[in-house]
């Protein structure tokens, strides 16, 4: 065996042994971005709800226009099999998701259709608002139960 | 040679008379829970902020928290613990228990023929309650429903299936005392006895020692998760920033200071707390907030 054979068999060896990153996907990117961004604009609509700052009807309805779009974002290619947290570093998504597909997008819709709620309520008012961010929160909560692993 | 086994045959039997007294159970003095009754209106809150439900629910996320079918399944690295059923049917839950009993059971970790719970239960924090609001605890599940599921058994390895054996944990990590004292204000000593007492914050949040005792040196400050994936966050210390506001508001309404919503077994504990008073939130938020680092 040449010495080139065997620095390349050690480092074929070593990128086996090593779990892929979650950054080396660009799925997993892209599909975290997306909950960024939604993220970002629910915490407008929940510091409301709160308290935090006060009610403000256009920022809300900004805020809830922006999450409507981001949950109307096509997913097919977001949610490659291979990348779920026993597979890759860097992802919280169990390997549940892949073995209840069907379930995973029901979740989904329900989501969807809180938003859509929210969107609805987000300019009128403040204690409408409020009532609609709790079914959102619900939405998130019980996908996050059954297909979100707990952050390390 | 006859004498040194005698020898020794004597010291085994002084030992094991030792251990047996060492191990035996510590009931709670009848002069403690005489002429207290309790009332079920006030139980309720007891319950909540206790968790009950969090555990002895029926397995699932849809499962209703007041049917205490048990069943839930808890692993560790001593074994798998199996929440059993607390509802009142007479058979396979608690149904028939007296108040002695009850109280014994949940301040003192010993069952009502006198062996020792696990303290996958955790009694050494509910025995730091007030006798009063056991006593409303258990007026209070006595309306509970009563659900005739079986106990499923504890999973567990030699040498944590000698029940006797529990007395000596007990010795060793149940305390009377509080573990933050010094001056408190009023809400943060409500809070105190809210989070040490009934919401037993730490059995998750405190790190643990070989032999499963809260290393109470780094009280609140993170641990590995006993079911093997993730962490428990720290909620003390330099990294945990959040504001009384915050953690009073994510117990209310399950939001994170960054809007995630709470998830893993935590949102079982919100899924109770959440009912409980504002006051009792801002409270427990006090006395979070006022941990050292």
């Amino acid at each position: 065996m040449t010495i080139t054979k065997l620095i390349g068999a050690s480092a074929l060896t070593l990128a086996l042994a090593l779990p892929a990153l979650a950054q080396d996907n660009p799925a997993v990117g892209a599909r975290q971005g997306q909950f960024k961004i939604y993220l970002q604009n629910f915490g407008v609509l929940g510091g409301m709800a709160q308290g935090r700052m006060d009610y403000d009807a256009a920022t809300a309805q900004t805020a809830a226009d922006n999450m409507f779009h981001i949950t109307r974002l096509d997913q097919t290619s977001m949610w490659p099999a291979g990348t779920d947290s026993m597979s890759i570093d860097g992802t919280r998504a169990k390997p549940e998701i892949w073995e209840n597909l069907d379930d995973f997008v029901a979740k989904y819709v329900a989501l969807q259709t809180a938003v859509v709620a929210l969107q609805a309520a987000a300019g009128t008012g403040l204690d409408g608002m409020r009532a609609a961010v709790g079914p959102v929160g619900a939405a998130c909560q019980a996908c996050h139960q059954s297909y979100r692993d707990e952050a390390s | 040679m006859r004498k040194v086994i005698i020898a020794l045959g004597s010291a085994g039997v002084i030992g094991l008379a030792g251990f047996w007294a060492l191990t035996a159970p510590k009931h709670l003095p009848d002069t403690d829970l005489a002429g207290v009754s309790g009332s079920a209106d006030a139980g309720r809150a007891v319950f909540l902020a206790g968790g009950c439900a969090s555990c002895h629910k029926a397995p699932g996320p849809d499962a209703d928290p007041l049917v205490l079918t048990g069943g839930r399944a808890f692993a560790t690295e001593f074994g798998t613990f199996h929440a059993p059923n607390i509802s009142t049917d007479p058979e396979h839950g608690i149904g028939t228990w007296t108040f002695a009993q009850f109280a014994n059971a949940v301040m003192r970790g010993i069952a009502p023929d006198g062996a020792h719970y696990y303290p996958a239960f955790p009694y050494a924090a509910y025995g730091k309650a007030q006798v009063q609001d056991i006593a409303d605890l258990y007026a209070y599940m006595q309306t509970l429903p009563a659900n005739a599921t079986p106990d499923v058994a504890h999973d567990l390895a030699f040498p944590f299936t000698v029940r006797r054996g529990l007395g000596l944990w007990k010795a060793l990590f149940v305390s009377d005392d509080w573990v933050i004292a010094g001056d408190l204000t009023e809400q943060q000593t409500r809070g105190r006895y809210l989070v040490e007492a009934l919401a037993h914050c730490a059995e998750c949040h405190t790190p643990r020692n070989a032999l499963g005792g809260l290393e109470v040196a780094s009280w609140m400050q993170g641990a590995p998760n006993p079911s093997g994936r993730g962490r428990i966050p720290a909620i003390a210390g330099a990294d945990f920033k959040w504001t009384e506001f915050d953690i009073s508001a994510y117990l209310e309404t399950g939001f994170t200071p960054q809007f995630d919503v709470v998830g893993g077994s935590m949102a079982d504990v919100v899924q109770s707390l959440k009912e409980l008073e504002k006051t009792d939130l801002d409270a427990i938020a006090a006395y979070i907030a006022a941990l050292p680092d």
